[in-house]
């Protein structure tokens, strides 16, 4: 099990949606965040006068995978979210110790669910 | 004293005061300030109603573009101002022929010195002017290129309203009819024109990113503050009072009582048909669609609102509230995006309300009798060939119009600046910088 965060710009969410639609990761929670990275932000003008916008605007994305599903989602992520420029943003993957569904109380691969290699494993035993 | 004369007389020729023809204090000169004040309180209180469509039209759109609203609704009226003072009066109020007046460029027609009602005529009519202009910004907003929104406010208020008004107000065709078309206060002239420029607009930009999924479905794309719209709402009917009772463009006109009262009855019927259409079609009262049908209500009183009796008024505005939730719905499933209901407001209650004056006109109120009084069909002909024809003039024009700057500097901002949001990329700036504005709404 994986943990993948991903930082992406505010208006490249749909497009990271809809790349996760389609490897069928539909999974996730997603946050308004500021921050900033290597540049430290960026000059932009505002009445005349020049301003260093340090923290700028993005778009956090939590995602608790199984296994089978870490590269799709990956890859989808960047499918959706580059664009080529400086701020494109990144995706951190951490191991996941454990997962519980809150309703049954199920823990593991089977609390992350979807339709993963190893949940059918689990379904076939 | 002689000194204090012999200074204000050379006062007056160094900065060529041309001192206003001395005040007589005679009945009829004191009947016309009469209409003098109420004609400019009545263009004081249409101004307002910018305020309103600016508040209507952000609380209804996401809070990324509330900046790009604001400066739509003011820049509107500034061109617009301008153009209708150089172009737009004298092809509305100029003599000329059936169609569009030649003469009274740059308001030459007012007369410096004696009589300065031109002056307050043309304060009057420049707010109606700009009221046509604003209902389309609401139609195309959170999409539509600030540059090219200008080019069109000023297309607007120097030739596209002006003519539609020359038409049924200076003295044209439509006025000209053996029975002439009745618009009282611009249910046609300001509304439906409006409404059909905004048609035209959504259809050359097409829907909004996010609006229309590819399994044909639609989703609603929430507004970022139902109490703004209230607030604009509220601003609007307001402003209608100058709008409606101004309309008689005299203070000494008894009717501007009756006016004032259906006007009330006309809105407040139609928020009660949207608000129980809405709770009927869609279990709960919805909040927007009533606000909305307070505001088709008031639409659909202005052709008739000198016309009608009280309880016409009623009827009209509740009918203008249902047509308007069944409207809004019927646009949503044809893709037509209009984030404010602007057309399903303007345009179809415009039509809506230039008809009923043929249905529910009576003698005692306007001195001409409709269909369900005993006053024949050939008023609601009128008003039909009315309602067809601003149609065709407006919508074809504007439909080219908006292709022309389409090609030209393109009409739409790009993609990624449209989901970023108008503020960042096209003012450089954000309406709530303080404030965490939710990309998730997108």
């Amino acid at each position: 099990m994986k943990y993948i965060i991903a930082i992406v710009r505010p208006e490249k969410l749909p497009d990271v949606k809809k790349a996760l639609w389609n490897e069928k990761v539909y999974r996730m929670t997603v946050t308004d965040v500021r921050g900033a990275g290597e540049q430290k932000g960026y000059p932009i003008e505002f009445r005349g006068l020049i301003e260093e916008v340090n923290l700028l605007r993005k778009v956090k994305i939590e995602i608790a995978v199984n296994d089978s599903f870490v590269d799709s989602t990956i890859k989808a992520i960047i499918k959706g979210a580059r664009t080529g420029n400086i701020g494109d943003g990144k995706i951190f993957v951490l191991p996941l110790e454990d997962c519980i569904r809150i309703r049954t109380e199920k823990s593991g691969i089977e609390a992350i669910g979807g339709e993963s290699l190893e949940l059918k494993k689990i379904i076939k035993k | 004293m002689k000194l204090k004369a012999i200074i204000s007389i050379i006062l007056s020729i160094i900065f060529s005061i041309s001192l206003v023809l001395a005040y007589e204090a005679t009945p009829e000169n004191n009947a016309k300030s009469i209409d003098f004040v109420w004609t400019l309180i009545a263009a004081f209180l249409v101004f307002i109603m910018q305020a309103g469509f600016a508040m209507v039209e952000t609380g209804f759109t996401r809070a990324k573009n509330a900046g790009n609203i604001m400066m739509k609704n003011l820049i509107d009226f500034c061109f617009g101002a301008v153009a209708f003072w150089a172009i737009g009066y004298a092809i509305m109020f100029g003599a000329g022929n059936l169609f569009f007046g030649t003469e009274g460029f740059f308001l030459s027609s007012a007369n410096n010195g004696s009589d300065l009602w031109q002056y307050a005529y043309w304060m009057f009519q420049v707010v109606f002017a700009a009221t046509a202009a604003t209902i389309v910004s609401g139609a195309v907003a959170e999409r539509i290129k600030f540059s090219g929104y200008i080019f069109y406010s000023i297309f607007i208020s120097a030739l596209v309203y002006p003519v539609v008004g020359h038409w049924i107000w200076g003295g044209g065709w439509l006025a000209k009819l053996s029975t002439p078309m009745i618009d009282f206060a611009g249910s046609t002239v300001v509304h439906s024109v409006g409404g059909w420029a905004a048609l035209a607009g959504t259809i050359i930009l097409g829907p909004r990113i996010g609006k229309y999924m590819n399994n044909n479905s639609v989703k609603p794309i929430r507004g970022h503050s139902l109490t703004l719209a209230a607030l604009g709402v509220f601003l609007l009917w307001f402003g209608w009072y100058g709008f409606n009772p101004g309309s008689t463009v005299a203070g000494t006109n008894w009717s501007i009582a009756t006016i004032a009262v259906t006007t009330t009855l006309g809105a407040s019927a139609g928020a009660i048909g949207s608000l129980l259409t809405s709770w009927i079609r869609y279990k709960k009262p919805d909040v927007s669609l009533t606000l909305g049908g307070t505001l088709g209500g008031l639409v659909a009183i202005t052709a008739g609102t000198a016309n009608v009796s009280p309880l016409s008024s009623i009827i009209i505005g509740l009918i203008a509230g249902i047509l308007y939730v069944f409207s809004v719905s019927f646009f949503d499933r044809i893709k037509i995006d209009d984030p404010v209901g602007a057309v399903s407001c303007h345009a179809i209650n415009g039509v809506w309300g230039t008809l009923a004056v043929g249905l529910f006109a009576q003698k005692e109120f306007g001195g001409i009798n409709g269909l369900f009084f005993g006053g024949g069909i050939s008023q609601l002909v009128s008003q039909f060939i009315g309602v067809i024809s601003v149609f065709i003039w407006t919508f074809v024009i504007m439909l080219i119009f908006f292709k022309i700057i389409d090609l030209i500097i393109g009409l739409r901002v790009s993609r990624e600046e449209e989901l970023k949001g108008l503020d960042l990329s096209e003012h450089n700036t954000e309406a709530y910088a303080d404030f965490p504005i939710s990309a998730t709404n997108n």
